[in-house]
């Protein structure tokens, strides 16, 4: 399916464009209110219309795409930094208790979902947006750690590795020469997963106000002013909704696309 | 008339011509083997008979059972028919079997899918064909509690539960340890003998064909070769493929005698102990004893095979060898040395010594090239060669091997089983070792390619000679390329001695067992 | 099976002792003084001391933790400093909005997601499979609480078949059931998209094993290898994906009950953190862990039943 890798990949760059922009220019100034255009549906002064305070939709969408992009990223960063490492860790010692640590470490993060990570670190040091990157990144861990342990286990049975370890070569050495490449396509697949992931975790973290805390803009927060205004000026709902929707959409497309492009090439040498 | 018979079947998927012009038949009571190498075409003929062939299959041509042309009937009379007049045993005992499922239940479920029985009649006619396989378990058994010649005695039950017809085995004792197969193979032919069925059974091992087959039919590139009545074929084979696949598979290879010097590889009272979860929680950890005080010496130059079935210790002894895990009581050294020094492998002991494995599909990083690959072992010196030399190692290497300098910037994608096998052997040999391990080394490849992978090996010994210790469950091969053998048997070493006299006057009752059963070629003229 | 069971229990008991040490450390150490946080900079000292006294951060950090952990168990969830009221009591009056919920999301989702999954999967790649796996990427994509956004707009607002919000009580279950209807399709829906991309994808899994094989060679149609024995092979990996959307679906709650008003632990969390009201996060956080934490246990006896291979494991 080379058309969904190519049509999601379009819609995430399509965003990420619109992000970058969004630091140069934007068709409107999101801080200056203009109240005597407020709700206005969408029109050729404002394609996607006005919310309550007479702000350009368009331009808090960008705006929005920056918060939703740099959340995102930088929680699925944490995860795989830190998630990865440790799994190819609790691999090479497999059934040490060292494994046995970090697995039941992995287990107990589970148990907090981000929004209840949120929750607390939100009661204890204020709402704003690095909790939610925090929050969802540490959710990212055990992600990132299980899969990777799982991937780097199966490729620990085969007979290269152990060709690799009769050539003295150290765990640490082979989980970096051997094991890390061979893991990377699943890596970069799941990543891409994760991402979309954390673009609907930061809306409903913004949405609740446990995330970017205003003038931040931000998807969620948009959603959760539209809330009391949906049926006088439904536009105000869709449009954010709609912009989740596609950059999710498009970052699940491309995550599967790449999943198909990527795997057979691998399969090729499972033959 | 034939009970079966396939007529000019031609077979092609998604437009790929897989068979061509296929016909054979078989009759009550008579056992027809389809053999040849990988990719002949063997199995998909035995499929097209259940009609079960893959997506996108086009045939065309007949294939009559009874009479009646499997190609024009429709699926759910297909479905009548397998398992009521058809039966079919596959390759693989340990995952043909449903794991969630109760074994007599599986049998009973052939039983009430083409009559009207109730669940605890069934379940006893279940049990009844369980007695007639020689399975003396409860039927409440699930499959992961049987072990691999129990559970092919249950899909036999299963495949002949409703007294079927024609019998279609697929490789049914390839996945088997030798003892084993022979009972298998004896239950097939008093099932065939007793139900008066007809037996189609395709198999690579041209040893259990001779055994076991009526008529032969062989089989090349999607073609039948040649085929007849066994006793007339196997004295007047005339195709080239056939008289080639025989030679190979008796193939006896031209071993340069070396003169035994001191020991080099002395492995003393060795014990290994594994693990094993605990019984009950609060239980002590108990723990599995692998290997049982193993002793004896390579000597310098020496070729020693070691044969033992799966789960006999052959796997845990080499990684001890190797200096992977090291061992609770005992020692192995090398030239005097020590492999595990301490905590760790000794690296002086590990630059001696190499491996060659089994599975010439896992043996490498699918994301290195050969001339990365093959150099690995160069970690262990202490100045590798770098640079035009360390080019000329390489290309050696590789010719050495019978390929060609230029293959160093392929990767191993591109090469095929025989091939991967010798890159292995190009891996192992590269720092010029002491000591190579060959683990089931030529057990996964064509018996063409395993005759030419073992000539290769005699070759190298001329060029120069090494030591080596050759792992096989295949007792034919390890005759052929060894001095000197090793007998394995549940973590002891119960015989020991220079090959011929072992294999021609075995002194152990386990290894007169086991050569016996191996199933063995007949000597052709 | 015994075994296996008690071992679980072991790692459930060791996790909750874990999970109550980490919230307890976020909420009453990580601050300082919780007192002096929860009152803000202009609290009066004799306040102050009252709190102090109520919390017992007079005494050292183990007594405390061991006070809060026996207070638990005894059904003692102290009082909340805004609500002056005991938080057991707060609690027990909104879980049977936030529970009810969650099991109500989770029975839609799986009603939907079994079907969908089943069929998409002995379809493949047939146009009702690809039809199936839009709809799931499509799904899979929609936020929850947008989601319950437009079912309001559509059904409360347009089509006034259901209220927009609010919770009437259980006093008439048809009633209670009615108005969590609305919020359960918002949860489910999403969630239902997961799950069946995964019981598809875990059928193909099975359906390519060597014993579906061995079924068709019996006799069995398509079908009836399907549902006989790959159906219950694939729920292994279901299983898990069920007992994480528990989670899902339990702090999803939180947000959907935003949306329509509901008087669940959402609402009591989101007002305790506006007031700065630890006491109360803590024991809603822990108990929220909690039932997260006894679902894997029940997912954990689940395998067991579906795979005979773990009941001999330890």
């Amino acid at each position: 399916m080379r058309r969904n890798l190519i049509f999601g990949a379009l819609l995430s760059v399509i965003f990420l464009l619109a992000a970058l922009l969004s630091f140069i220019w934007t068709p409107f100034d999101i801080e200056s209110l203009d109240i005597a255009n407020k709700l206005k549906p969408p029109s050729g002064a404002h394609w996607l219309g006005t919310d309550h305070f007479g702000r350009d939709i368009l331009s808090m969408i960008m705006m929005g795409a920056r918060t939703s992009i740099a959340v995102a990223v930088v929680a699925v960063g944490i995860g795989i930094i830190l998630g990865v490492p440790l799994g190819l860790w609790a691999a090479a010692g497999k059934g040490s208790w060292l494994d046995e640590l970090i697995m039941r470490g992995n287990d107990l993060i589970f148990a907090f979902p981000s929004l209840v990570i949120a929750i607390l670190i939100t009661a204890v040091f204020g709402a704003s947006a690095v909790n939610a990157i925090i929050a969802i990144g540490i959710f990212n861990i055990p992600v990132f750690a299980r899969l990777s342990r799982g991937a780097a286990l199966s490729l620990w049975e085969r007979d290269f590795i152990l060709a690799a370890r009769v050539a003295g070569k150290s765990a640490f050495r082979i989980s970096w020469e051997h094991i890390l490449p061979n893991i990377t396509s699943l890596m970069i697949v799941q990543g891409t997963i994760q991402f979309s992931l954390g673009i609907l975790a930061e809306a409903a973290l913004s949405y609740i106000g446990l995330g970017a805390q205003p003038p931040t803009a931000s998807w969620g927060r948009m959603l959760a002013d539209a809330q009391t205004l949906v049926s006088i000026a439904p536009h105000t709902a869709l449009v954010p909704g709609f912009a989740i929707v596609l950059m999710v959409l498009g970052l699940n497309l491309m995550g599967d696309g790449l999943r198909d492009w990527l795997d057979p090439r691998l399969r090729v040498t499972r033959v | 008339m034939s009970l079966l018979e396939i007529k000019n079947l031609n077979l092609s998927i998604y437009r790929t011509p897989i068979l061509r012009d296929v016909s054979l038949s078989v009759d009550p009571g008579q056992i027809v083997a389809i053999t040849g190498e990988s990719g002949s075409g063997k199995s998909l003929t035995a499929l097209s008979v259940m009609g079960l062939t893959p997506q996108g299959t086009q045939m065309t041509g007949k294939v009559l059972l009874d009479g009646k042309d499997i190609l024009q009937t429709s699926e759910p009379e297909l479905c009548k028919m397998r398992g009521q007049d058809v039966g079919m045993v596959f390759q693989e005992p340990m995952t043909a079997l449903n794991p969630v499922q109760t074994i007599g239940a599986q049998v009973a479920e052939t039983i009430r899918m083409h009559q009207k029985t109730g669940k605890r009649a069934a379940l006893a006619q279940a049990e009844e064909m369980f007695r007639k396989v020689g399975l003396e378990i409860p039927s409440s058994r699930y499959p992961h509690e049987l072990s691999g010649g129990q559970r092919q005695r249950v899909v036999i039950a299963m495949a002949v539960a409703l007294r079927p017809k024609l019998l279609i085995a697929d490789e049914p004792t390839t996945a088997l340890d030798v003892t084993t197969q022979a009972r298998i193979l004896t239950l097939l032919k008093t099932l065939v003998q007793e139900f008066q069925m007809g037996l189609l059974m395709i198999t690579h091992d041209l040893a259990v064909v001779s055994d076991i087959a009526d008529q032969i039919v062989v089989m090349q590139e999607g073609q039948v070769v040649e085929q007849g009545q066994t006793q007339h074929l196997l004295q007047h084979m005339s195709h080239p493929y056939t008289k080639a696949l025989f030679a190979a598979s008796g193939h006896q290879v031209d071993l340069p005698q070396t003169p035994v010097q001191k020991p080099l590889l002395r492995v003393s009272g060795v014990c290994r102990d594994y693990p094993i979860g605990r019984t009950s929680v609060f239980g002590a950890r108990k723990s599995f004893r692998a290997l049982h005080e193993v002793s004896f010496d390579l000597g310098r130059g020496e070729r020693v095979g070691l044969v033992g079935e799966s789960g006999c210790g052959k796997s845990t002894l080499t990684r001890a060898i190797l200096g992977l895990e090291d061992v609770q009581e005992g020692s192995i050294a090398l030239d005097g040395q020590p492999v595990f020094a301490g905590k760790r492998p000794n690296l002086d002991v590990r630059r001696q010594m190499q491996v060659v494995f089994q599975d010439p599909y896992s043996s490498f990083n699918p994301r290195h090239r050969v001339g990365r690959l093959i150099t690995e072992p160069f970690h262990l010196l202490q100045a590798p060669p770098e640079g035009i030399a360390r080019q000329q190692v390489i290309e050696q290497a590789l010719t050495d091997v019978g390929l060609h300098p230029t293959d160093a910037g392929k990767f191993i994608h591109e090469f095929s089983g025989g091939q991967r096998q010798r890159i292995a052997i190009a891996r192992a040999l590269i720092i010029k070792p002491e000591l190579v391990v060959f683990d089931e080394a030529v057990s996964a490849l064509d018996v063409s390619v395993r005759a030419q992978v073992l000539d290769l090996l005699a070759e190298l010994c001329r060029k120069r000679p090494f030591t080596y210790l050759f792992i096989s469950h295949d007792l034919s091969v390890v005759r052929s390329v060894t001095d000197r053998v090793l007998v394995m048997k549940e973590g002891r070493i119960v015989e020991q001695g220079p090959t011929e006299s072992v294999f021609t006057n075995p002194q152990h009752s386990y290894t007169q067992a086991l050569i016996s059963a191996a199933p063995r070629l007949p000597e052709l003229a | 099976m015994i075994q296996y069971a008690l071992r679980r229990f072991v790692s459930l008991v060791v996790s909750l002792i874990v999970a109550s040490i980490v919230i307890f450390a976020v909420v009453e150490v990580i601050p300082g003084d919780p007192a002096a946080f929860m009152l803000g900079v202009n609290a009066q000292e004799d306040t102050l001391n009252a709190l102090r006294e109520q919390m017992g951060l007079n005494d050292p950090l183990p007594v405390r933790y061991f006070n809060w952990v026996t207070g638990m168990l005894s059904g003692d969830f102290g009082n909340s400093w805004t609500y002056k009221a005991p938080v057991a009591e707060m609690i027990a009056d909104r879980i049977w909005v936030s529970l009810p919920l969650a099991i109500y999301a989770l029975i839609l989702s799986t009603l939907i997601a079994f079907p969908a999954g089943i069929y998409a999967a002995s379809r493949r790649g047939k146009p009702g499979d690809i039809a199936v796996m839009g709809a799931t990427q499509l799904g899979v994509a929609i936020p929850n609480f947008w989601f319950a956004m437009i079912l309001v707009l559509i059904f409360a607002i347009n089509l006034r078949w259901f209220s927009a919000g609010g919770f009437p009580g259980w006093e008439n279950p048809f009633d209670a059931l009615k108005s969590l209807t609305l919020p359960a399709i918002a949860l489910a829906l999403p969630q239902a998209a997961i799950l069946a991309r995964v019981m598809r994808s875990s059928l193909l899994d099975m359906l390519g094993e060597d014993f579906i094989r061995t079924a068709r060679a019996k006799g069995l149609t398509r079908r009836q290898a399907l549902w006989r024995h790959a159906v219950r092979n694939a729920l292994i990996p279901v299983l898990t994906i069920i007992g994480l959307q528990f989670s899902f679906l339990l702090a999803g709650g939180i947000i959907i009950e935003q949306v329509f008003f509901l008087p669940g632990l959402g609402r009591l969390i989101f007002q305790s953190i506006s007031a700065r009201d630890l006491i109360v996060v803590e024991s809603v956080v822990m108990l929220l862990v909690f039932v997260v934490i006894l679902v894997n246990f029940a997912v954990d006896l689940a395998y067991a039943v579906v795979d005979p291979r773990l009941r001999s494991r330890v």
